[in-house]
């Protein structure tokens, strides 16, 4: 039964590092740029719904979708105003740029008088409260997260097959210049996409924070989607979540079952023991130039 | 304007390639030797500090400007050389031993951390390198017999045969001494063959190994040479900071450093002291500027990550070639002075260079 309690809350954490591996990958495959700034996005969509909720006392439905909401215009801001102008330079330069985003991010947060040093809790009204299933006692917050995430995945899957904008950011992100040609409209969707991968992280971040609590370094959290990232294979979705749920699970039991220090590294011991087994990650496609 | 003719190859690899540089660098030079009698002691340590990051700088320069093999875990070499440090100094051994293990040691974990380089590339080394500095800043913590975990551990002063360098002064000329030759050895790396099929691969693997480059050989020693740089600086930084715990080495730690060199420069040994100088240079410029300001600004935590990252996002997107590309154009324009034209240095966009085939 332990072993049970312990994959579940395993299972909830490994959604958390999923969905912040998808923001990365959706804007991976679409842009070909890392984003080492998913988890202060995330961040921000945390405070963001603090904000909503205990400052202008929105109800909670309302609260939620505001908070998204403006996570998703300012990721399409943010590709708009920052990361547009530097498309097309070496990755390295905007991977520093966004790690330069994210201590941007991250300072003007703390910056906030009262608001930015400290921690809070995000009043949602799932708060404390427990199921029992027979032996098991199953927390209504890591039920709300996995269930959360099975509807996005689902959502997410949806789009990218059925929509028109998600077949055309599928076509935008396997060849950009073939895509343009097709009449795609390349620039416009990857803003898109930015604003998709924000929402993602704010949805990440709303689901985190009555776990953990909302402060400004939060988004230390995003480190640790990456290894999910890369063992599900970076260019892939569902691998993310797969990813994720791995490195979830397994930091959950290496926490009880190995001693102690394991659970910090184990999700790096994971990716480095993925990168050199199998480089490409579960799900990643092998792909070779031709010279 | 200043014309260079070369008529000989020796005249191109030449160190100072004409007589304004020999003039310069003495200049420099002198200053830095008169400097413990020039500024006040508090400067001086900074200067210090300078000189000890800019040995970090040159050893990721080395890696990430010269090779193309971007670390982002590279704190955890200058963990390994801190550490190594002070477990030897505080058994007794001597300061050169112990600095010279620092740097072997930190030079065989940089190899471990290479093998991955041979098989994965660009944004996966980079993950790579981080899961390896989170590991071997957990070691620091965890391995509590030798490195004292989280409540640190203390470190003698540098012991030369006998001479205690204890003061600031004395110090200050160690590192001096290292630095010159680090750099020196460095820039004589760079014009040898070795130098040379470090820029091949960076600026394109399939074209290096084609003409001959055995691309694990260099790699891996690229690795090797740039963490045995990181060892000594964090060598002399544990002797500097005389006491040391893992949280000095953790992920801030690793940004800092590549913030270092990509705002320095990429690609350049000037960037890397420049990026040591900014890197510096930035916190005293903020606590100067902070009484100016009014208190919700002045006073508020985040302010200096705000400046970090308002400073690299600036520099990534005005000016790629960092502080020493600056220079460079300003140089240029002085030296070709009717002549310059404005599309002279104009960045070139590749749109169809996919990391996925590389």
């Amino acid at each position: 039964m332990q072993f049970l309690q312990l994959v579940i809350s395993g299972i909830a954490q490994g959604c958390i590092y999923g969905l912040i591996a998808l923001g990365f990958v959706l804007i991976y495959k679409a842009t070909e740029t890392v984003s080492f700034v998913q988890g202060e996005l995330m961040m921000l969509g945390a405070f963001g719904g603090l904000a909503c909720m205990t400052m202008l006392n929105f109800p909670f439905w309302l609260s939620v979708i505001c908070a998204i909401s403006a996570m998703a215009v300012f990721g399409v801001l943010l590709e708009r105003l920052i990361i547009r102008p530097i498309l097309g330079q070496p990755a390295f330069s905007i991977v520093m740029l966004t790690i330069g985003i994210g201590y941007v991010a991250r300072g003007l947060i703390t910056m906030i008088p009262g608001i930015g040093t400290d921690t809070h809790t995000l009043p949602v009204p799932y708060k404390d409260e427990i199921w029992k299933v027979g032996t098991l006692v199953l927390n209504v917050e890591q039920m709300v997260v996995i269930a959360a995430t099975a509807v996005l995945c689902g959502l997410l899957f949806a789009m990218f097959k059925y929509s028109k904008m998600g077949v055309a950011m599928q076509a935008s992100s396997q060849n950009q210049l073939a895509a343009y040609y097709m009449g795609i409209p390349v620039k416009r969707i990857n803003g898109l996409v930015w604003g998709l991968a924000s929402a993602v992280a704010a949805i990440a971040g709303l689901l985190l924070a009555p776990i953990t609590f909302v402060h400004a370094n939060m988004g230390f959290i995003g480190l640790k989607a990456f290894p999910a990232a890369v063992v599900g294979g970076f260019g892939s979705l569902p691998g993310a979540i797969v990813g994720g749920l791995i490195i979830g699970i397994v930091e959950s039991l290496a926490g009880f079952y190995a001693p102690d220090g394991i659970k910090d590294i184990a999700a790096y011991v994971v990716v480095l023991i993925m990168l050199m087994v199998k480089p490409n990650g579960l799900f990643g496609e092998k792909l070779r130039k031709k010279v | 304007m200043r014309f260079v003719f070369k008529t000989d190859y020796a005249q191109d690899i030449r160190l100072a390639k004409h007589g304004g540089h020999v003039f310069w660098y003495s200049l420099l030079m002198v200053f830095l030797l008169a400097a413990p009698w020039l500024i006040a002691e508090y400067w001086l340590a900074q200067l210090t500090f300078i000189l000890i990051y800019a040995i970090a700088g040159l050893g990721l320069m080395l890696l990430a400007g010269f090779t193309g093999q971007f670390s982002i875990g590279h704190a955890a070499f200058l963990g390994v050389g801190a550490y190594t440090q002070a477990v030897f100094t505080n058994m007794g051994l001597p300061f050169p031993f112990a600095l010279a293990l620092a740097g072997m040691l930190s030079a065989a974990v940089g190899v471990v951390v290479g093998l991955p380089a041979l098989r994965v590339k660009g944004i996966y080394l980079g993950i790579a390198t981080i899961a390896f500095a989170f590991i071997v800043e957990e070691v620091f913590a965890r391995w509590e017999s030798v490195t004292g975990g989280n409540s640190g551990i203390h470190i003698k002063a540098p012991n030369l045969f006998g001479w205690e360098l204890s003061s600031g002064e004395e110090f200050y000329f160690l590192c001096l001494v290292i630095t010159v030759t680090v750099t020196l050895g460095i820039l004589n790396l760079l014009r040898s063959s070795t130098g040379r099929a470090f820029v091949a691969i960076r600026d394109s693997e399939i074209s290096a190994q084609s003409m001959g480059i055995h691309l694990a050989r260099y790699k891996t020693l690229s690795f090797a040479i740039s963490a045995a740089l990181a060892g000594i600086a964090g060598a002399l930084y544990a002797h500097k900071l005389q006491f040391i715990s893992p949280d000095q080495f953790n992920i801030i730690q690793s940004i800092d450093l590549l913030l270092m060199v990509v705002i320095g420069g990429l690609g350049s040994v000037h960037g890397a002291f420049l990026g040591a100088i900014f890197l510096i240079a930035m916190p005293q410029l903020i606590a100067m500027t902070k009484d100016y300001l009014p208190a919700v600004i002045g006073q508020a935590p985040g302010l200096q990550s705000l400046v970090y990252g308002a400073v690299l996002i600036a520099f990534v997107l005005g000016e790629p070639l960092g502080l020493y590309g600056r220079w460079f154009k300003i140089r240029t324009y002085l030296q070709t002075f009717p002549f310059y034209r404005k599309g002279m240095f104009k960045r070139q966009k590749t749109f169809q260079k996919s990391d996925r085939l590389k």
